[in-house]
């Protein structure tokens, strides 16, 4: 411990002497691990919306070839032509990808290794090589994958929940090869969110800086500890679940298997068990996010910051006992569903506590729309839709006419796009000038969250409509259904806009990389913000600094009547303010 | 293009379709006060030279009367959804004088078998007849994976589970032609996994079943 933080502040004092390999390959520091986890799941973004957008097409135009899908090969489109077995596997690929390989590594493998030690003020995490091998499981995982997309017999196609017994037959889903890589990869993932997570929360238990008391983290921290908690306790039992499902396929075990012996319903179990944390994993770093942004950006505190700090923990602690409510018509004893209902409908709860405090910071603020605060609101906003869509599949009676029908599409898409996405692109901008010293276009930045903003409504929002009608959801071809026959025209609006959303994501890209080497030099504190983070130089130097600052107050001192600017940085240090004692930080 | 819940096929689809709207009018106030809201307050509080935002770390009583609000909701509206949950799918809530038939789902298509009028059972491939006013009670299993019986009008879904004995009940209210489909993805025939569903008079019922077992049993 106190050698790698010597180490650190030699090299931050000195010249980085680190060969090439070291600094950036094979690297330790927490910064260039998040940035590799930045580089290789936007990577993976953009990989999960091609898949989406030729979905997109197939359900438009149905038996129409596919613009360049003649460089496809004769099982997946003979003459560009998407056949059935090719659009499960785009269904089961696109979700894989997006939750496991683009949302939860961006969110948390992005931003936990990145902001933790900035924001907590140390030098770099618990276990730097822990870190590394953590991006380093995941890259393998990852590459696994994306290899199973090119196996002869094609890619995993039983849904990215992977519903056995299915999942666990060759014969039944026709896929082999794929359907093994699917289950090792998962297994990197596991193991590269455990020793993450790991490496999170110890960090945040034991690496604060003086005078960062619980209460004066960052909601961003708070949020990525809690989201850690979750991670380290869910992962395990998804990684088990997949090494069973790995068995069932190469070994011939039978877990899965109901002829030989085993439970269908068994696999749900431990998926959702998993599943359901994992969602909350996916959303609750977003929140922490935006609540830094809103602060920010309305020139106030945070509205109740305890408040928000026991709703993160609430829908932690939620978040264990609903994973039911994904099986309420899946053959699980009825009384369950009543029990599960209920807990899931007080998630609510908290979920309320959180929006209304995000308008109650903006109430009375001093707004400034820069780009993250434009995302930041449309998360809000956006969010709220995916969460109040939720309580009608929470009611079970009403889940059993729309489950797993376009509702819980677009449900699902308004929390992960509208809310996570959102976010995401809200922080990266926040947060880009602190990894590469340049700030991104702010009126391509704008044009982007507008288009955005514009075609992803056009895209998730008549899918609530497809959904009350009853439309079912991995359906590769929808009119071979009377009842669902009128409802073309609605679906080639949808992918239109789809298209469109895609392609404005291009703004995004080119911004992203010409801002690298042509975005305006970033000052180092280019949004007037309070966090320990912007205390440094942009970009943030190997080791962070010499010394750790000391903490005086919370973050969100925006607009505080003792200063005459409208922030006050919490290591700024005010005549009225005493010295903290050195308690929990590294001897240094 | 209905931009509305389907046919109300089933006596399930009233109880159901009203909490689907109980539970719309309630996301709707809330969804509009917040969104309103956020408009409002961007435009008003939006950021101007020589303003300054008012500075407040939050209010007890506000957390207090937001907190207090969804929650008495929420447990309001988890009573009333169960109250009809244990009503359609409670583990005693299949009327005792319910009419039998045996849905067997395999990729992919429906085995459906009738109690024939000589006591005879047989099975007909991918057609659901039903009589209309009646309790009809499905008894679902499944010869490989998981799929799922969805008829949309009826508002009935159940999965089918190998190595289960599940059982689903509805009653038809309304005689005319449907589709049953299978909701869960099962293989790469999925999407083509469908059934005729037709609700008939009892009389028409019993004409056709009296039909359908004479051609079954030739």
């Amino acid at each position: 411990m106190t050698t790698v933080a010597a180490t650190a502040h030699t090299a931050a004092a000195h010249h980085d002497d680190r060969s090439f390999v070291r600094k950036y390959i094979f690297s330790t520091d927490h910064k260039i691990i998040g940035i590799q986890f930045l580089f290789v799941s936007l990577f993976f973004l953009v990989v999960g919306g091609l898949l989406a957008m030729q979905m997109r097409w197939q359900l438009a135009f149905p038996g129409q070839p596919m613009p360049g899908g003649g460089i496809l090969p004769e099982t997946m489109a003979p003459g560009g032509v998407i056949l059935p077995e090719y659009y499960i596997q785009l269904v089961t690929m696109h979700g894989t990808f997006m939750v496991f390989f683009a949302i939860m590594p961006l969110l948390v493998g992005v931003y936990a290794n990145f902001l933790i030690p900035l924001k907590i003020g140390t030098h770099d995490m618990a276990f730097p090589r822990i870190n590394m091998w953590s991006f380093w499981s995941f890259f393998a995982g990852g590459l696994v994958m994306l290899a199973s997309l090119f196996v002869p017999d094609g890619a995993a196609r039983a849904g990215w929940t992977m519903y056995a017994p299915l999942s666990a037959r060759h014969d039944y889903s026709g896929a082999s090869l794929g359907q093994e890589l699917w289950s090792v990869s998962i297994i990197f993932v596991g193991l590269s969110s455990i020793l993450g997570s790991l490496n999170y929360i110890t960090t945040i238990i034991n690496n604060r800086a003086p005078g960062m008391t619980w209460f004066r983290l960052p909601l961003s921290v708070w949020s990525l500890f809690v989201t850690a908690i979750l991670g380290l306790l869910a992962l395990p039992v998804l990684s088990g679940a997949a090494i069973m499902l790995l068995f069932d396929q190469i070994l011939q075990t039978h877990f899965f298997d109901p002829p030989a012996g085993g439970q269908a319903l068994l696999w749900q179990h431990l998926f959702w068990f998993f599943g359901h944390p994992e969602v909350y994993i996916l959303i609750l770093p977003a929140m922490g996010m935006v609540s830094d942004i809103i602060a920010n950006g309305s020139r106030k505190p945070i509205f109740g910051y305890h408040s928000m700090v026991f709703a993160i923990v609430a829908i932690a602690f939620l978040g264990w006992i609903v994973w039911g409510h994904h099986m309420f018509v899946s053959g699980m004893n009825p009384t369950l569903g009543s029990s599960f209902m209920v807990s899931t409908l007080i998630i609510a709860v908290p979920s309320a506590v959180k929006t209304f405090n995000w308008m109650g910071t903006m109430w009375r603020g001093n707004l400034r729309f820069h780009v993250p605060m434009l995302h930041a609101i449309a998360f809000v906003a956006m969010f709220v839709i995916g969460g109040l869509s939720g309580i009608f599949m929470a009611a079970t009676p009403v889940d059993m006419f729309i489950h797993d029908t376009y509702f819980i599409v677009a449900h699902l898409h308004y929390v992960l796009f509208g809310g996570s996405l959102f976010a995401l692109f809200g922080a990266i901008t926040y947060w880009y000038p602190k990894m590469f010293g340049r700030l991104m276009s702010e009126p391509w930045g704008k044009v982007h969250f507008w288009l955005t903003f514009i075609f992803y409504n056009c895209t998730f929002f008549p899918m609530h409509i497809l959904g009350m009608a009853g439309e079912m959801r991995r359906i590769y071809d929808p009119s071979q259904y009377t009842f669902l026959q009128p409802y073309q025209p609605m679906r080639v609006f949808i992918s239109i806009s789809a298209f469109l959303l895609f392609a404005s994501q291009l703004i995004f890209f080119v911004n992203f990389w010409w801002s690298l080497w042509k975005g305006k030099p970033a000052p180092q504190n280019p949004w007037d913000d309070n966090g320990l983070e912007w205390s440094l130089p942009s970009p943030a130097p190997h080791g962070n600094w010499d010394r750790v600052p000391s903490v005086y107050r919370g973050p969100y001192e925006f607009s505080s009547p003792q200063v005459a600017e409208d922030y006050l940085p919490q290591h700024k240090k005010l005549p009225t303010d005493r010295e903290p004692a050195v308690t929990s930080a590294p001897s240094h | 293009m209905r931009w509305w819940l389907p046919l109300k096929g089933s006596t399930f689809a009233g109880p159901i379709d009203g909490l689907f709207i109980a539970i719309l009018i309630i996301t709707g106030i809330a969804f509009v006060l917040v969104e309103l809201g956020l408009i409002w307050f961007i435009i008003r509080y939006r950021a101007r030279p020589g303003r300054r935002a008012f500075y407040t770390h939050g209010n007890t009583r506000a957390e207090v009367i937001w907190t207090t609000i969804p929650a008495v909701t929420m447990v309001a509206l988890g009573l009333v959804s169960n109250h009809y949950w244990v009503e359609i799918k409670g583990r005693n809530s299949v009327p005792a004088n319910a009419y039998p038939i045996g849905v067997h789902a395999k990729q992919f298509e429906w085995q459906i078998t009738y109690p024939g009028p000589d006591g005879k059972s047989f099975t007909v491939r991918n057609q659901l007849h039903v009589p209309v006013g009646r309790p009809v009670v499905v008894q679902l299993s499944s010869e490989d994976v998981i799929h799922s019986f969805y008829v949309p009008q009826f508002r009935v879904r159940q999965d089918i589970v190998p190595g289960m004995d599940i059982k689903a009940w509805f009653q038809a209210t309304v005689p005319g032609t449907y589709e049953l489909g299978c909701s869960q993805l099962c293989g790469l025939g999925h999407y083509r996994m469908r059934a005729q569903v037709y609700v008939h008079t009892q009389e028409a019922y019993d004409a056709w079943l009296k039909q359908a077992a004479q051609e079954a049993s030739q």
